[in-house]
């Protein structure tokens, strides 16, 4: 049995402690706004906030979120996160979607550790989620526009 | 276009039902030829998947017969027949909807459509309900307009019957309806029901386009407040009571056999249910993805690999460039191409190698599939009903009909999920067949199943020649194209295969718009069993950049700037001078660049819409370059809402762009090279330009936007390189010598 506290509550799991805290949270926590991309750390789709900071669930075996705070994008609920999904709704950044819940959480990763970042902190933030669509020019305002919200 | 002349729409081919669940009003259309009619009683509506926001509904009996449903509730429900995969549908269609109804935005709601193409048929495609070749908007145009204005009509009946008054002058805005004389109004909830029992009209009279209210403006998305807080439902959130997780081990070589496996280690592992055969290779099924991915690493399979392709891709290249040094099958013919190449001025030559390519759509492929006591039930990113019910039908021995299928959101697709073959939905199919339907399953691919899976965009080899007269006027064009057909063996074959030639093969080159006297495109189509599909514009990916880079090579022969010598070329052409010029004049054509940056421009047409594109570069000191600016110039029809256009030529670009710089899949001894986004590189956004984008101002009936900005990138950007650099490239990802 693993414990988790995601979104504020506690989680009892049966789960294999290697098991990546992307399919706790998906296939035993039933929290699916968290998306398998690649399964390497190397697209993003996975990212979720451990302890406030951004990680790549599909590669963080669940044993290591044990007495952590895990906050996934239905737990989104701070005025940063407010603000990045008012930001996203206001530019309809959104194409299919499958990326947005790992791209606003690493945004709102981003404007928690930089409240003013420049167009190149927000190139090095974001440059591990891929948007197959190609949204990132809205990505990249959106940011904008939630921080001199927020300023 | 229409200037109110009355649509003809006789009673056989409106329906008209009232709701067994709740007072309201259904509208749809029978299509001719289909005397199949259903009455709302057999089939109450439910919130279905695809829905924004909405749940699975298990087991659900979801068959709405039409487009609009009003609820007493005010509620507005759209019903859309085409997948939504990021490109704008289900918006789109609903606004031409709420448009001709007059109903406010924020209520209306939009749903999938079931699989049914007796009704939901692409307009496009005949008898075929699907999703692709952007069609989306185009088919939809009149469909959806109708059913909206159809539904107004008899809402306005019922007040004017209730009030007694005539119904001219009741006035319907924002969802409500009005009679300014005696003050009387009621909301299209209150008059549902009522609305539900009047005539379905015979005539209904279309907006002119000047009375458009929701059309050709920026109405926001109806699917971004599901996709930014994580609720909205893709195939891979799918849990059903009793599911199984399904993973396949396929051959690492296509036309490989399944010769044995032993799974005595993988049944011991926790959470893994069954091993078991399969057609397309061995599936692990467990009661999550992690144990079914334990479970099918640790699995032991033998291939016969005695039929199985062996060949890498630079033997392919090999064996393309031969071919293209014969004649093929004509594809267009003007003129005596070989006669005034021989005795041209001046000859140009160019011999172009284009790579496999995967979508890798962010959502790997993946499909929820059970047996029902009906038939078959399907949760699934839904690109291509008809086919995948009829694929799946053989499957079980059953009727198409008795395959249901929920059509979900889907993670991205550009292609990948219409499929010729239903190739991971029969997979599905088969798994559940095998374990003689006793739970669910949920077939999911990783990422690395999912890039060596096949069905990629072709290989193809393109050998052009030009001639050039003494005044530097291009008087012949022989242009060969070598390269597996996508639509033998599928059900466009019949329609879109004639004489030997694939017109997805040649699209973008047998039309080439370039005013030349003597002019001859032919074909090889090369067949071996590496499987292929359309891929985000199809024959146009590679054709596009053919024509493009080869007319800047022609210009800077003839020593004339490249969009003079486009123009002289496309005097017949409007549009695509409309967008060539729009381009220019946006990116300050002509306007001197630093040292090292370069400008380039292509223009091209595919799927009716026309776009050209202006590129700038830098190229570093390192030889390395980057993309910084791309003007983006659309003709697309009426755009009916400019923001879903910008947003796809943004991304639309976007993604050709990947392919220019980044993404190329090999084969070696048969087998794929690249399996995850650390060797298939797609594009980041470290890499994406400034974009902007103008859109043509345009009263034609509108046409699709999901494709046309694709295929003009790699050209622009190519002819951008070359302008700084003088160097031709003749491969796509693009690369500077050093």
């Amino acid at each position: 049995m693993i414990t988790l506290t995601i979104n504020g509550a506690e989680h009892r799991l049966d789960v294999d402690p290697e098991m990546p805290l992307l399919w706790a949270l998906r296939d035993h926590a039933g929290l699916t706004g968290t998306k398998y991309g690649c399964g390497m750390a190397l697209c993003g789709a996975c990212t979720v906030h451990l302890d406030g900071k951004a990680v790549r669930s599909c590669v963080t075996p669940v044993a290591v979120a044990e007495g952590k705070s895990v906050t996934t994008i239905e737990g989104l609920d701070s005025d940063i996160g407010r603000a990045v999904q008012a930001a996203w709704t206001a530019l309809d950044v959104v194409q299919c979607g499958y990326c947005q819940s790992g791209q606003i959480m690493s945004a709102v990763d981003l404007l928690n550790a930089n409240p003013v970042p420049t167009d190149s902190d927000i190139t090095a933030a974001m440059s591990g989620n891929i948007c197959r669509c190609g949204t990132y020019v809205r990505i990249r305002a959106a940011i904008k526009a939630a921080a001199r919200a927020l300023a | 276009m229409h200037n109110n002349e009355p649509v003809m729409i006789s009673r056989r081919l409106f329906l008209v039902t009232s709701m067994a669940a709740g007072a309201g009003l259904t509208l749809g259309m029978i299509l001719p030829g289909c005397s199949r009619e259903k009455t709302a009683q057999e089939s109450p509506p439910e919130a279905g998947p695809g829905k924004a926001g909405g749940a699975v509904v298990a087991a659900a009996r979801f068959e709405p017969n039409a487009f609009v449903r009003i609820g007493s509730d005010d509620r507005v429900t759209v019903i859309i027949k085409h997948l939504e995969m990021g490109q704008g549908t289900y918006t789109g269609l609903a606004t031409l909807v709420a448009e001709e109804l007059d109903a406010d935005w924020s209520q209306v709601d939009v749903e999938g459509a079931p699989a049914d193409a007796s009704r939901y048929n692409n307009l496009f495609w005949g008898k075929l309900q699907g999703t692709g070749g952007s069609t989306a908007m185009a088919n939809s145009y009149e469909q959806m307009r109708n059913a909206g204005a159809a539904a107004r009509l008899m809402l306005v009946a019922a007040a004017a019957r209730q009030w007694q008054v005539p119904a001219e002058d009741i006035d319907v805005r924002h969802g409500e309806l009005r009679h300014a004389a005696s003050g009387r109004e009621a909301t299209f909830g209150e008059l549902a029901e009522l609305a539900a029992k009047e005539p379905v009209p015979e005539t209904v009279f279309l907006k002119d386009p000047e009375e458009f209210r929701l059309i050709g403006t920026r109405v926001p998305r109806k699917d971004t407040p599901a996709k930014v807080n994580g609720t909205a439902l893709f195939t891979q959130d799918v849990q059903l009571p009793g599911m199984l997780t399904a993973l396949v081990v396929h051959p690492l070589r296509f036309g490989a056999r399944l010769e044995g496996f032993d799974a005595s280690a993988v049944q011991q592992l926790p959470g893994v249910v069954a091993v078991v055969a399969i057609p397309s290779g061995v599936a692990v099924l467990a009661r999550d993805f992690w144990s079914a991915q334990k479970g099918r690493d640790a699995l032991l399979v033998d291939w016969d690999e005695s039929d199985a392709f062996k060949l890498g891709s630079d033997e392919l290249v090999a064996q393309y460039k031969t071919l293209a040094d014969k004649p093929g099958s004509s594809a267009h013919s003007e003129g005596d191409a070989a006669s005034a190449l021989q005795s041209a001025h001046q000859k140009v030559q160019s011999t172009l190698v284009f790579p496999y390519l995967a979508h890798a759509a962010l959502e790997p492929m993946n499909c929820v599939l059970q047996r029902t006591p009906e038939g078959v039930e399907i949760w699934n990113g839904e690109q291509y009903q008809t086919p995948d019910q009829q694929a799946v039908a053989k499957v079980f021995g059953i009727a198409p009909e008795q395959v249901k299928i929920n059509m979900l959101y889907a993670g991205g697709s550009f292609g990948r999920r219409a499929n010729p073959d239903s190739d991971y939905v029969v997979e599905t199919a088969e798994i559940v067949k095998a374990t003689d339907g006793r739970a669910p399953v949920k077939l999911v691919r990783t990422r690395e199943d999912d890039m060596r899976a096949g069905y990629y965009r072709p290989l193809m080899v393109h050998k052009l020649e030009a001639g050039l007269d003494a005044d530097g006027n291009p008087v012949a064009w022989q242009h060969r194209i070598v390269g597996q057909s996508i639509l033998a063996n599928t059900a466009f074959e019949g329609a879109l295969v004639k004489d030997g030639v694939d017109v997805t093969s040649v699209e973008g080159a047998a039309n080439m718009p370039y005013a030349i006297p003597n002019i001859r495109v032919e074909l090889h189509s090369p067949v071996h069993p590496v499987p292929v599909q359309w891929w985000r514009s199809v024959g146009s990916t590679h054709t596009a950049f053919a024509v493009e880079t080869f007319i800047d090579r022609l210009a800077a022969r003839a020593g004339r700037d490249p969009v003079a010598f486009r123009r002289a070329l496309l005097k017949d052409h409007p549009r695509h001078l409309g967008v060539l010029e729009l381009a220019a004049e946006q990116a300050g054509w002509g306007s001197p660049l630093a040292p090292g940056r370069g400008r380039g421009i292509a223009v091209h047409e595919s799927f009716n819409s026309f776009v050209a594109e202006v590129a700038e570069v830098t190229v570093h000191a390192d030889r390395t370059f980057s993309v910084d600016r791309v003007v983006i110039a659309v003709d697309c029809g009426l755009a009916v809402n400019p923001d879903v256009v910008r947003a796809q030529m943004e991304g639309g670009m976007a993604f050709g762009l990947a392919a220019a710089l980044n993404s190329e899949l090999t084969l070696d001894q048969g087998r794929v090279v690249q399996s995850n986004f650390h060797d298939y590189r797609v594009l980041r956004i470290d890499e994406m330009p400034a974009v902007e984008v103008h859109i043509v101002k345009s009263a034609q009936p509108p046409t699709g936007v999901g494709e046309p900005a694709t295929p003009v990138i790699a050209p622009a950007v190519a002819n951008a390189l070359s302008a700084a650099t003088g160097q031709w490239f003749e491969r796509l990802p693009l690369k500077l010598t050093a």
